[in-house]
């Protein structure tokens, strides 16, 4: 504070408040969540190494897992298809869930640092402003990483699914990260700090993917892992997307996982994702009404 | 005129401690209010409460007669709450900032731009507007949080502690700004716990002890309550105890002296409460002439609000504070400001 402050007298006398016209909700939602949106833009825009990461790390699993198994039998992961067409399904939904699981980070500093407090003495027109806007920023990022994804194991000669085949990938990729974000964000204001929820990352990513059939198709798996796999959300996403992948010809009914339950088509899967975003999203809701009320 | 805060038999407790136990206070329009007391007093969360960050258990508060617990948005429209700890993102600029808080706020965006530009000159942050918050010293991080919670024209400023950890022109500077603040019209609702700084600064105090409020006044109202005139007297730069209690019985026998305290604390020197006005300086040096005793440094001074605090309470502002500090969990009450 080397200067001093000496404003003109005006400066301070002017009108006593910019008096909120009778403006409505739905346009004061809106101008906050994306004041706030704008913020997190400008973090990575400026930090941008967290991007660059979650780019390079993806293409890293197509190329090394992909190697990995470049040598197995043909026709091991089905009729025709080579590891690498196998994997990418597994790369994309897992590179999704990995960063919509820490989503709630941002938010867990925010609560430690205080910059949550300055928004929450703000008359927001709702706290569910900053949830939403941790949302709109994890699943904008998220569909970056599936572009360069794709992309990738197109060249590396996995093909690509027609434009339907394309929307399709990027609905599933949107439910699984709005329902994990809603997770995350849960997280991030249950938990006392960035440690713990730090540590609640780190033992459910890895697990949920080798529980998954992001590696390989349930016919490898032991009977139990199996079950595990098919209860495991992340299933319902990796193996709609293979479909596509591997069948130009498919639709809402083709069959894509035979599950030891039963057969699971790819318009089911699709109602199980939309269903676990449901409840996830649903269970967060007493939590935030709690910590944001 | 309506009072600018106005709190009532406010009352929070978190867990088995009892934050807040009985704080009432009034904040007139204009004016500037001083909330003292040492740490721990709950002067924080008596301010958490006001500024909706926490849920009072009893009690009222409103804001320019808007209840903060019914009617929330309304009074954090007319509340600017300056934390103790300036929590700013360091990779925005301090003009992004601004443009955040202006939408939070909800200002129109063209008149946001004139009154962020105005706010900015206001605060003397042209040359660091557009400059990341990371770079900035601890003098103009408080100067852009105080913009910040300035940006939509408050009724009432609230700021906690907000000269702690700041260099002494940096302190004065803030001091200047709040009272210009005032001038404008803006009622400013400060704690501290600085004797000095509320006693220079403040209109009228409450002073606070373990939740309570136990005095509250103009400042000087507030001394003169307590009456007399303060004497300090070294008797040596150290004076051993029984010195000290030879010369506090001699002492006692005069006339114009009320009372004697020996402050073990500071080398057993003796804090002597005199009538006001009176030659009791004299006369007291006459008596340690007469007894043979030396002088090291003796002083007569007005009642502070120390001498308010220590008369209510038994101990002084420092004494507390340093007991407080010693006391203070302070990873409870991180989680307690974390929401």
């Amino acid at each position: 504070m080397s200067r001093t402050i000496t404003p003109a007298k005006t400066d301070l006398a002017e009108p006593r408040r910019l008096d909120l016209p009778q403006s409505n909700l739905v346009a004061d939602v809106v101008q906050e969540t994306l004041a706030l949106t704008r913020r997190l833009f400008i973090q990575l825009q400026r930090r941008p190494s967290t991007l660059a990461a979650g780019i390079i790390q993806p293409l890293m699993w197509l190329v090394l897992f992909g190697a990995l198994f470049q040598n197995a039998p043909q026709g091991l992961f089905g009729d025709r298809v080579s590891y690498g067409q196998f994997l990418g399904a597994g790369v994309i939904v897992f590179t999704a869930f990995g960063g919509a699981l820490n989503a709630g980070l941002p938010i867990m500093f925010d609560r430690e640092f205080g910059f949550l407090n300055r928004l929450l003495v703000a008359p927001l027109a709702s706290r569910f402003s900053i949830v939403m806007a941790s949302a709109i920023f994890i699943t904008t990022l998220s569909l970056i990483q599936t572009a360069a994804i794709v992309g990738m194991s197109a060249v590396l000669g996995a093909g690509l699914p027609s434009v339907f085949g394309l929307a399709l990938v990027a609905f599933i990729v949107l439910l699984l990260v709005l329902a994990v974000t809603g997770l995350s964000l849960g997280l991030a204001f249950a938990l006392p700090g960035h440690i713990e929820l730090i540590a609640v990352i780190f033992v459910t990513n890895l697990p949920l993917l080798f529980a998954s059939t992001a590696l390989v198709p349930l016919s490898f798996m032991p009977r139990w892992l199996q079950v595990v796999a098919t209860l495991n959300p992340l299933s319902y996403a990796i193996e709609p997307i293979r479909y596509v992948y591997l069948h130009s010809d498919w639709s809402f009914s083709s069959t894509i996982m035979q599950a030891p339950w039963g057969t699971v088509s790819l318009g089911g899967a699709l109602l199980i994702l939309v269903g676990f975003c449901v409840v996830a999203l649903s269970s967060i809701q007493p939590l935030l009404r709690r910590r944001l009320a | 005129m309506m009072p600018a805060v106005l709190i009532e038999k406010l009352q929070k407790r978190y867990g088995s401690v009892e934050a807040v136990k009985d704080v009432s206070l009034k904040v007139e329009a204009g004016e500037i209010f001083g909330l003292l007391g040492p740490n721990g007093a709950g002067k924080t969360t008596t301010l958490r409460c006001l500024c909706t960050l926490a849920a009072p258990d009893a009690g009222t508060i409103e804001v320019s007669g808007i209840s903060v617990v019914n009617n929330p948005r309304q009074a954090r429209q007319r509340l600017g709450y300056i934390a103790q700890e300036v929590a700013l993102d360091k990779v925005l600029t301090g003009r992004e900032l601004l443009e955040l808080q202006a939408a939070l706020y909800h200002l129109p965006n063209a008149a946001a731009k004139q009154r962020i530009a105005d706010t900015i000159a206001l605060l003397g942050l042209e040359d660091w507007a557009d400059k990341r918050t990371g770079t900035y010293s601890g003098g103009l991080k408080k100067r852009l949080d105080l913009a910040a919670g300035l940006l939509h024209q408050p009724d009432v400023l609230v700021l906690d502690e907000p000269t702690v950890g700041l260099d002494i022109e940096s302190r004065s500077t803030v001091w200047n700004f709040l009272r210009q603040l005032r001038e404008a019209g803006t009622s400013v609702l400060i704690t501290s716990h600085y004797l000095e700084e509320i006693d220079v600064l403040a209109d009228r105090v409450a002073i606070i002890d373990r939740g309570t409020v136990i005095a509250s006044g103009t400042p000087s109202d507030l001394k003169d309550q307590v009456g007399g005139d303060r004497i300090t007297l070294r008797i040596r730069e150290f004076s051993p105890m029984d010195e000290a209690e030879h010369a506090k019985s001699l002492l006692e026998s005069l006339p114009t002296v009320q009372e004697v305290i020996i402050n073990a604390a500071q080398g057993n020197s003796l804090n002597l409460v005199v009538a006001p006005n009176s030659d009791a300086l004299v006369g007291v040096q006459q008596a340690l002439q007469t007894a043979g005793l030396p002088t090291f440094g003796i002083a007569q001074a007005r009642p502070s609000l120390d001498d308010v605090y220590l008369t209510a309470t038994g101990r002084t502002l420092l004494d507390a504070d340093l007991a407080a500090a010693g006391n203070r969990d302070l990873k409870t009450e991180k989680k307690q400001n974390m929401r």
